[in-house]
């Protein structure tokens, strides 16, 4: 243990180097395997052409055109669904040999998380920057100003890499790339539909919008939505940040051990 | 100087003891083989003293390090290459090894460099700026290798490094183990064969169930059978049962039968048995195709230390029950 405390107040410039080092690894692998970015950007494009045509014309929300009312709860669907890779990866980098390589190494212990969670979220990143400009062919526009737009965008990054450290936790608990995904998929599923992403939260029954309302996916796009749409955005914002701040306090150091403990 | 030492070192998986007490002690500058069967016991050895587990109890030390106190200290001397071929498919064999080096904090300029000289050192120079999922098997062990390298570390361990190779990839292998060695490393190797840890191993320990069960040099363990072998080769198999039951009353051990090629072998204490064998087994009519003794070799020692054979051996008595560590798939 002292010897771990030493590490961390003697080198904050290894951990930050370290983690540099990890997301560029993981950065190349989009390079080098340009059809796993390829597919991976079609799906969310895919959702938001889907959802706009086919839910379009059937979802009416009184003074708001549909898409971009949609477009917003998209980018944290997209944003959740993409901080899934990040279970995915670490199962993968374990069952290659790679946690022990790394384990075995003198850098730091949250290096390989960090790496993993900022390369997921910068491809999230990315992906919705992706996504705001094929939107913006069908009709999708930014109400707000600039600053806004990008602290939308960056805001729905920020809340999938927190997102990320849950996927964390579970890759590295269940070990298996498929157990990895279904499982990530499991969760994040009820928590992206049951939210204000399709539809206003005050269309579902009673029960669900009782849930709908506490979600912590509905507060995210209410903020990102409030942005988007320039409208004013209240506590939302800060009760988005408080729960990115919860996660992380909880699944970070949780993900840590999980990592420290790996077999 | 002992560089590498473990005290009684023990680590469960469940109920099922992996190490069950074992105190070793490995000099600097020598390579030191641990051999046994799948399950014995040997990755997880490795695997306590590059700090990838904690030991249950006991001690053990790295240049001085302890495992488990002074872990981070500790990563900064090793190298370890696992059973997997632990490189980035992705990222090209060159991209690898400078990222290993990045990684034990070696800076950019010195890790560049150094993923070039082990580029070359290690045959890739074709292949360097290639995926390594383009690699062929030995390509990425030698990688593997070369990535345990980066740091020059004093003390490396490789856990089966050829399994799986074929036989020729295995002895380029070697061929580069030796080199290394020769410049003074010290190297803890894990291996099932026997024919590794005779040729590559200063000392072998040889373990079996988590714990060791003989050490020494592999002249030492030869000589511990307690001499030498009488091999027979026999014409029939219908006479297999009866010399088998000849040569264990001449033998010091119990026989070893292999049906397929109708062979027996058993350790004897001294030539004079060599004619007492033949004429028993004239005597009982069995057909002699052919005749030889031997010296011991390590396959025969590590028989008469366990009392199963390292593949696959029809013996007199039913095989020992084999622990498996449960989980992970070693192969």
């Amino acid at each position: 243990m002292t010897s771990q405390t030493q590490a961390s107040s003697a080198g904050l410039k290894w951990i930050v180097s370290d983690a540099i080092v990890m997301t560029k690894r993981n950065l190349l692998k989009y390079v080098r395997v340009p059809s796993l970015f390829l597919f991976s950007t079609i799906q969310p494009v895919m959702f938001v052409l889907l959802f706009a045509f086919v839910f379009g014309g059937a979802i009416d929300i009184p003074g708001i055109n549909y898409l971009d009312f949609l477009m917003p709860g998209i980018f944290i669907q997209t944003s959740l669904f993409g901080s899934q890779n990040t279970g995915v990866g670490l199962a993968d980098d374990m069952n290659k040999g790679m946690i022990d390589r790394f384990r075995s190494l003198p850098m730091s212990r949250s290096a390989v998380l960090a790496g993993r969670t900022i390369s997921d979220s910068i491809r999230n990143l990315f992906v919705v920057i992706l996504m705001s400009v094929v939107g913006y062919i069908i009709g999708f526009r930014f109400a707000g100003s600039f600053i806004e737009s990008a602290g939308a965008l960056l805001l729905v990054a920020l809340f999938g890499s927190a997102f990320s450290w849950i996927s964390a936790t579970i890759g590295l608990a269940v070990k298996d790339v498929e157990v990895a995904q279904t499982a990530g998929f499991l969760w994040v599923f009820p928590l992206t539909f049951a939210s204000s992403a399709f539809v206003p939260v005050e269309t579902m029954p009673t029960w669900l919008q009782a849930f709908a309302e506490i979600n912590p996916v509905t507060v995210a796009i209410d903020t990102v939505r409030a942005l988007v749409l320039d409208q004013p955005v209240g506590n939302n914002i800060w009760i988005m940040l408080a729960w990115i701040a919860a996660i992380l306090m909880v699944f970070v150091p949780l993900a840590v051990d999980r990592y420290r403990k790996a077999v | 100087m002992a560089i590498i030492e473990l005290s009684k070192i023990k680590k469960s998986y469940g109920d099922v003891r992996a190490l069950d007490g074992v105190t070793l002690s490995i000099e600097e500058g020598t390579i030191y083989g641990l051999l046994g069967p799948n399950g014995a016991g040997k990755t997880t050895a490795v695997r306590v003293l590059t700090t990838l587990l904690k030991p249950d109890s006991g001690t053990a030390t790295v240049a001085g390090f302890d495992v488990v106190s002074q872990a981070n200290e500790l990563r900064s001397v090793i190298g370890l290459a696992g059973q997997y071929a632990a490189v980035d498919e992705n990222l090209t064999g060159y991209e690898n090894l400078e990222m290993v080096g990045r990684l034990y904090r070696l800076g950019a300029t010195f890790s560049k460099n150094r993923a070039g000289e082990l580029i070359e050192q290690f045959d890739l120079v074709e292949a360097a700026d290639r995926p390594v999922r383009t690699y062929s098997g030995g390509m990425r062990r030698r990688l593997d290798l070369g990535a345990a390298l980066v740091a020059k570390p004093p003390v490396l361990f490789l856990d089966e490094p050829t399994t799986g190779l074929d036989p020729r990839s295995r002895l380029a292998l070697w061929a580069f183990i030796e080199q290394l060695v020769s410049e003074g490393t010290t190297l803890l190797l894990t291996t099932q064969y026997l024919e590794e840890a005779d040729r590559l191993a200063d000392r072998i320990g040889v373990i079996d169930d988590g714990k060791i069960i003989a050490e020494g040099t592999a002249d030492e363990l030869k000589t511990q059978t307690g001499g030498d072998v009488i091999e027979v080769r026999i014409g029939s198999e219908d006479n297999l049962e009866t010399a088998r039951g000849i040569l264990a009353t001449i033998g010091t051990d119990i026989p070893r039968v292999r049906r397929g090629d109708r062979r027996i072998q058993v350790p004897v204490d001294g030539p004079g048995r060599v004619a007492e064998a033949v004429r028993q087994l004239d005597a009982a009519g069995v057909k002699i195709e052919d005749f030889s003794l031997r010296r011991p070799t390590l396959d025969d020692a590590f028989l008469t230390l366990t009392g199963h054979g390292t593949d696959e051996i029809v013996t007199g008595k039913p095989p020992k029950k084999r622990r498996r560590r449960p989980g992970r798939n070693v192969t």
